[in-house]
């Protein structure tokens, strides 16, 4: 008999942090991450209207150094990531051979010739692996950094203010979708403008050994502002209000970035490589199938009645013909009505289709066909 | 979490209160309102239905998952709450008081109901 496979759980550089604070702990993707500290409905409420803190540490960073870096991440990724200005990042998708979506991407730009490529947590090892296989050609280095960062984001209206309060670093010019290195609380950090909450907000990547002071500092900075710990649990119903996708439920190697509403992240006018990139020529045909023949669209859902819409449910229209599946569902606390995501057949997807209704463990549940997102703050 | 000694529990999380006059109250614990995070919707029976001891008769739904609600007694459904259907919210808030369920009039018990101390012993 062979060794069953060992499954080590892997803990952030904020894991006593978590358990101080008596956090409901759950795996993701192998690591133990906190799910909620309390009510996950006031955490995203404290989101929307005040501020949020999260441990986002599980995230893979991966950096892509030297002369040919933006060529390297041009060919292997879908966007144009060459012409990105230093300090800046962009949302980004890495696709297979087929077009199928491997991974969605924030990419920085934080010198000519170095990136950072931040993966979700559950395919950061396919990320690194695919760059690395690429790279091959390439006069650059693809360097696995993520036991070289903690990541701590700050998200909500009142974030910029808590976050001002301890760094001297210029948030007023730094852009939405834009990072620089400096200081905050004392300690190094690649601030960056980004996040997955639909609110202002920034992420800063630091060394593990910083983590816990850093976290100290903004709770403490943000207490009058209203700042709360936040879990993985609110982030999800924060970024499906949003409309913004999931890994795993939204997009997977089954769907192309042009499948999933998304096709305008695939830049097919790249200058660099004679325009070659990986997963073109499948993409070419996804992109033309979009626009004449789309099979089904993703489209934001309202329920009319209380019940919640769970990934995996089928959506139906009146006569009870399957018409699509939720994609992902939850109650919206700013809504206060559930919601969900889901892709539905083309004939069915415009906003105001009548008669869609979701089968709720056998039960025909009517919905509002609405376009994402569903939520978007106040500029 | 203490869980009040006046009351018995069932394995799947329900409280059952003594009862008055053959009817008893029947909620879900602390311990399991916890675990369910924040309720967002109950459905429960109805009143005049007949439970039957460990089948479902209900369900609770949380930002996260949806649990079936489960008949600790077998007996008639004599009222429901309906502040907890309006503001499901009760059920982590106050779920052994105005977080209550339903009050059913048992006809048969089963024996496997636990006591306060069995119940806390069961779930730590």
């Amino acid at each position: 008999m062979s060794e069953p496979p060992r499954h080590t759980t892997r803990h952030t550089a904020l894991d006593s942090v978590h358990r101080a604070l008596g956090a409901t702990m759950t795996d993701f993707a192998g690591w133990d991450m906190p799910l909620r500290y309390g009510s996950e409905r006031d955490e995203h409420n404290a989101v929307r209207t005040r501020a949020g803190l999260f441990d986002l540490s599980h995230m893979g960073e991966i950096t892509v150094t030297g002369p040919a870096a933006g060529e390297l991440l041009d060919y292997a990724l879908v966007g144009n990531l060459s012409a990105l200005k230093p300090g800046r990042a962009r949302y980004t998708m890495i696709c297979d051979e087929n077009g199928g979506i491997l991974d969605d991407l924030i990419v920085y730009r934080l010198a000519e010739r170095e990136y950072m490529v931040v993966a979700n947590a559950a395919n950061a090892q396919v990320v690194l692996d695919a760059l690395t296989d690429r790279q091959g050609g390439f006069d650059a280095a693809v360097r696995d950094d993520r036991d070289a960062y903690a990541l701590l984001a700050v998200q909500g209206p009142e974030a910029a203010g808590i976050l001002r309060s301890l760094t001297d670093a210029d948030l007023d010019g730094l852009k939405y979708y834009a990072g620089l290195p400096g200081t905050v609380a004392g300690v190094s950090a690649l601030i960056a403008r980004t996040g997955y909450t639909g609110e202002d907000g920034f992420e800063l990547f630091v060394s593990p050994a910083d983590a816990e002071k850093l976290w100290n500092a903004l709770s403490e900075a943000g207490e009058d502002a209203g700042l709360v710990p936040c879990g993985l649990s609110c982030r999800d119903t924060l970024r499906l209000e949003a409309g913004m996708p999931l890994y795993g439920h939204e997009l997977t190697t089954a769907t192309t970035p042009f499948d999933a509403g998304l096709g305008r992240v695939v830049k097919f006018e790249k200058t660099t490589n004679d325009g070659r990139f990986v997963g073109r020529t499948p993409l070419e045909a996804a992109a033309k199938r979009a626009e004449t023949s789309p099979p089904r669209k993703l489209v934001g859902l309202i329920a009319e009645g209380r019940r919640v819409p769970r990934a995996g449910y089928p959506v139906v229209a009146a006569d009870g013909t399957v018409i699509g599946e939720v994609t992902s569902g939850a109650p919206s606390p700013t809504l206060g009505k559930p919601i969900a995501m889901a892709y539905v057949d083309a004939e069915h997807a415009a906003p105001g289709t009548e008669g869609v209704a979701v089968d709720i463990r056998g039960t025909h549940e009517p919905y509002e066909v609405v376009a994402l997102p569903f939520y978007k703050r106040q500029r | 979490m203490s869980n009040p000694q006046q009351l018995r529990y069932s394995k799947e999380h329900e409280w059952l209160s003594a009862a008055e006059d053959g009817v008893s109250t029947v909620g879900i614990t602390e311990h399991a309102a916890n675990a369910l995070g924040d309720v967002v919707y109950v459905q429960l029976p109805e009143v005049g239905d007949t439970i039957t001891a460990g089948e479902t008769c209900g369900e609770l739904e949380s930002t996260k998952s949806v649990s079936d609600l489960y008949a600790p007694v077998t007996g008639e459904v004599t009222e429901t709450n309906q502040d907890v259907v309006d503001d499901p919210a009760l059920v982590n808030s106050a779920p052994f008081e105005g977080g209550w369920l339903f009050k059913v009039k048992i006809t048969e018990e089963p024996e496997d109901l636990l006591s306060a101390d069995e119940y806390t012993a069961f779930t730590s």
